[in-house]
């Protein structure tokens, strides 16, 4: 007898509809699965039969086959255990299910048959919802993640022995809560106050939030620059809706939810060994790399310049169009990686700084290291501040101010912004012939014109000027530029090599 | 233009051939430092340095025909000048192992007529600070404005910025420790070419000879004879820059010495120096007025009118503060009053910005008279 249910495979971050025909019949005893599985699909072989005979099934001494359709897509993770026992049930008769074809399953089974949870639910949810199914089976584990996604009967199932009830209609669960979508970010976290003294860098903070700008800190060790990028997210105006949305989904499909959502936007941190494709996304079938788990928050690149070239290269293009795209010879994916990035760097190899009398690093060793930081994507950076250890009276001092505070002012000069440029898009985000729209008064141009004529400015930092004055005089709720703001741009933009 | 006799020129081949045995001869004991070395004849040289293989060696030279040696010249796009033709430097002429042929690529005019007193050294620590950075730049400009030729030798550091500086705004020479075609270090590949074009690249080794340890203070009693004063900016205590004052100093040109920091590792040499006697430079000035005679050439050095609420944070520049934070804490501003402060100074040309975001005083002297 031949029996079918709908299930999902995780790829990337979005799930792609699977069907599971099992076909029971007479031959010699035998178990075989068919349809691309990975060895996590394979394996379940094993799973469904010990789960099967330990919920009181009985597990058919017959010939089965498990296709699971389209053949062509490579199955992967073991989300298809549920769906793939549920259909041997029916098929072999011990479950009278009509509406299997109607609903969708996940979920792995445990050798008892109780049901794990899986990576992605949330997507899972809302691709069963497009499919068009009445109902999706979720392991209790993930029901309220999935019931994230509306329109859809979410039904949790801790045990495959429930199925019998369940499909009998003598036993019915509630639909779960829905997870509470944080927006912003968790009362108690990490909080700006902790950064004593430092008003400059504190100012280069405020203005990299409310413009989106990617921002450089050089600086010595402990003169507070990992701290500072740590407290970022809590200056960040809170999520849209549809952002903490996003968020979720990525979140859901790496397994992170609970953790991601306590805090409103994600804050990344990956080590300098990763790997272009740990960086970016990448394997079969793709995963989300750290840019795409920052999607709407904070990237931070701890000791620029330590990370491998291969690896920041390959974040200049997702920097700019705000997606990743992995093409493999099978297939070509895109993640979306709309973050800030915020950068932290040593002066020298050993980190003393050449004014150090203690610096003890050959000139050469000094200008290699420096030369990475003016590589392809040093270019893409916007503010650069000059971190130095906070004096012991400013430690000492009283705590600066509050998150909330700065988070106040950074949403009234995004607010401006969108007024100016459309929604969701901030002044870092400005195109050229945007920045060059921006009303300046006559000092403020005077200045700028100045420092382009001694400097030999490229037009592309004459840009940069332009974009952080903007925010300044947002920040500021000036209507025009002036010479003060525009001042402020000069001293905070990035330095070119000169 | 005048042309090296072949005498001269076979000199320099043969200082280049020798280039590995001098290289395991030459120490820093008496009697055996290169620069006493090459005092010696072309003879008694090569039985010094590689008596195995002085027959060949010498025969090797004397093989050279001088359209082989004007052919590599002129491949190299260098000219040559020797000790026996007129645009040979006079103040080479007081030295006792000055080369025998200097091999130029650049500008010959620089070296035509050029006397020491119109020529003034700028050496110093290939680990320079920021502050040794900015006065070699400073010093370089200002000299080259007054019409001085700037000497130093490309190295990283000081003697980098002083050409940068010179470049700018005028004369100056390079001396190599390698054939002139060479860039060396090759990080300054783009400096060496600009000098190329606008000043001049000599050394006493012909096209493609390669740099050795011991070519280095050779070509620092070039420095130190070319030129009628000799500054240190920074040095640490054992450094080349020390042999090239202890070079000028043998040969009686004056020494100048900028001081630093007592604490500092890097002005230990200078400040050395000064307590030897040597003359204090804070500016390209006190050079001139050591060289020329006090008030002899005046320079107009002040700097563009200063917004008095500038002045306070220039004051904390030049006492430290190297980052906009610190310049804040010092004076109680917030950030944005420091950065805008810190921006219109910068455009002034008061202080100045690194790449790494450190900011230092330039030597540009503020105004004089009243504030306005």
């Amino acid at each position: 007898m031949l029996a079918t249910a709908h299930t999902f495979t995780l790829d990337g971050i979005s799930a792609r509809p699977v069907r599971v025909e099992v076909d029971v019949h007479r031959g010699l005893p035998g178990f075989q699965i068919v349809g691309l599985p990975d060895a996590a699909v394979r394996e379940a072989r094993e799973r469904v039969r010990a789960a099967l005979s330990n919920c009181g099934f009985e597990f058919p001494l017959r010939r089965i086959v498990v296709n699971l359709a389209p053949a062509s897509l490579r199955k992967a993770g073991p989300g298809m255990d549920l769906a793939i026992a549920a259909a041997l049930l029916t098929a072999s008769g011990q479950l009278e299910w009509e509406g299997l074809a109607r609903v969708a399953l996940v979920g792995e089974l445990a050798l008892d048959g109780s049901i794990r949870s899986v990576n992605g639910a949330l997507a899972i949810a809302e691709a069963a919802r497009e499919g068009g199914a009445e109902a999706i089976l979720v392991p209790t584990e993930n029901g309220s993640e999935a019931a994230l996604a509306e329109g859809i009967d979410i039904v949790p199932v801790d045990s495959l022995a429930r199925l019998p009830a369940l499909v009998g209609g003598e036993w019915e669960p509630p639909r779960p809560d829905a997870l509470p979508l944080r927006l912003g970010s968790k009362p108690g976290g990490p909080d700006l106050a902790d950064l004593r003294g430092q008003p400059h860098l504190r100012h280069a903070l405020e203005v990299a939030a409310a413009g989106g700008h990617s921002l450089l800190m050089i600086g010595p060790p402990g003169a507070g620059k990992s701290l500072a990028a740590s407290r970022l997210p809590s200056i960040l105006p809170p999520l849209a809706t549809v952002e903490a949305l996003e968020v979720a989904r990525i979140a859901s499909a790496c397994g992170r939810l609970g953790e991601s959502l306590s805090g409103g936007r994600p804050f990344r941190a990956p080590h300098h060994t990763i790997s272009p494709a740990g960086l970016i996304g990448g394997g079969a079938p793709p995963r989300p790399g750290e840019a795409t788990l920052a999607h709407r928050g904070v990237l931070f690149l701890d000791e620029l310049c330590e990370f491998r070239r291969d690896a920041l290269e390959a974040l200049r293009a997702p920097l700019e169009t705000g997606e990743v795209s992995i093409s493999r010879a099978s297939s070509q994916r895109t993640l979306p990686c709309r973050f800030m990035l915020v950068a932290a760097a040593n002066p020298c190899p050993c980190g003393r700084g050449e004014a150090d009398p203690d610096c003890s690093c050959a000139p050469i060793a000094v200008q290699r290291y420096q030369g990475r930081l003016s590589g392809a994507l040093a270019d893409r950076i916007d503010i650069l501040a000059a971190v130095r250890q906070p004096s012991a009276a400013e430690i000492g001092g009283a705590p600066g101010e509050a998150s909330a505070d700065v988070r106040g002012r950074v949403c009234v000069a995004r607010e401006r912004q969108e007024r100016r440029l459309g929604l969701g898009r901030c002044n870092a985000e400005m195109t050229p012939a945007e920045a060059r729209e921006c009303a300046l008064d006559n000092e403020a141009a005077a200045l700028l014109a100045e420092l382009y004529a001694r400097q030999r400015l490229s037009g592309r930092a004459h840009d940069r000027a332009l974009r952080l004055a903007q925010t300044i005089a947002d920040l500021d709720g000036a209507e025009t530029i002036g010479p003060e703001q525009m001042a402020q741009a000069l001293q905070l933009r990035r330095r070119d090599r000169g | 233009m005048a042309r090296a006799c072949p005498d001269c020129l076979r000199r320099s081949w043969l200082l280049s051939l020798l280039g590995p045995y001098v290289e395991k001869i030459a120490t820093g004991e008496p009697g055996s430092r290169s620069p006493e070395l090459l005092r010696l004849s072309n003879e008694d040289l090569v039985e010094v340095v590689a008596p195995k293989v002085a027959e060949q060696l010498l025969g090797r030279i004397a093989a050279l025909s001088e359209g082989h040696l004007q052919g590599e010249l002129a491949a190299a796009r260098c000219w040559a000048c020797c000790r026996h033709d007129d645009l040979y430097p006079a103040g080479l002429r007081d030295a006792a192992d000055a080369p025998w042929a200097l091999i130029g690529r650049g500008d010959p005019g620089l070296i035509d007529g050029l006397e020491p007193f119109g020529a003034v050294t700028v050496v110093g620590s290939r680990r320079a600070t920021s502050y040794g950075r900015e006065i070699a730049r400073e010093l370089g400009r200002e000299l080259a404005t007054a019409g001085m030729v700037v000497v130093s030798g490309l190295a990283f550091g000081i003697d980098a910025c002083a050409h940068r500086g010179a470049i700018d705004a005028g004369r100056t020479i390079a001396v190599l420790g390698c054939g002139p075609d060479t860039a060396y270090p090759a990080a300054h590949r783009s400096l060496w070419r600009r000098i190329c074009e606008e000043g001049l690249v000599i050394s006493e080794l012909p096209p493609g000879a390669s740099p050795w340890r011991w070519t280095f203070p050779a070509r620092n009693r070039i420095m130190a004879a070319l030129a009628g004063m000799t500054v240190v900016v920074e040095a640490a205590t054992r450094s080349g820059s020390l042999i090239t004052a202890d070079l000028a100093a043998d040969l009686g040109r004056d020494l100048g010495a900028v001081p630093g920091s007592v604490a500092s590792r890097a002005s230990a040499g200078p400040n050395s120096l000064l307590a030897g006697g040597a003359c204090v430079v804070r500016d390209a000035q006190d050079v001139l007025d050591a060289m020329l005679g006090a008030g002899a050439r005046r320079l107009d050095r002040s700097g563009p009118a200063l917004d008095p609420a500038l002045s306070p944070v220039l004051d904390a520049v030049e006492s430290g503060a190297d980052t906009c934070d610190v310049a804040a804490a010092a004076l109680g501003l917030t950030g944005p009053e420091a950065a805008a402060a810190l921006a219109r100074l910068e455009l002034l040309g008061y202080v100045t910005c690194s790449t790494m975001g450190v900011y230092s005083r330039t030597l540009l002297p503020p105004p004089t008279g009243p504030p306005i």
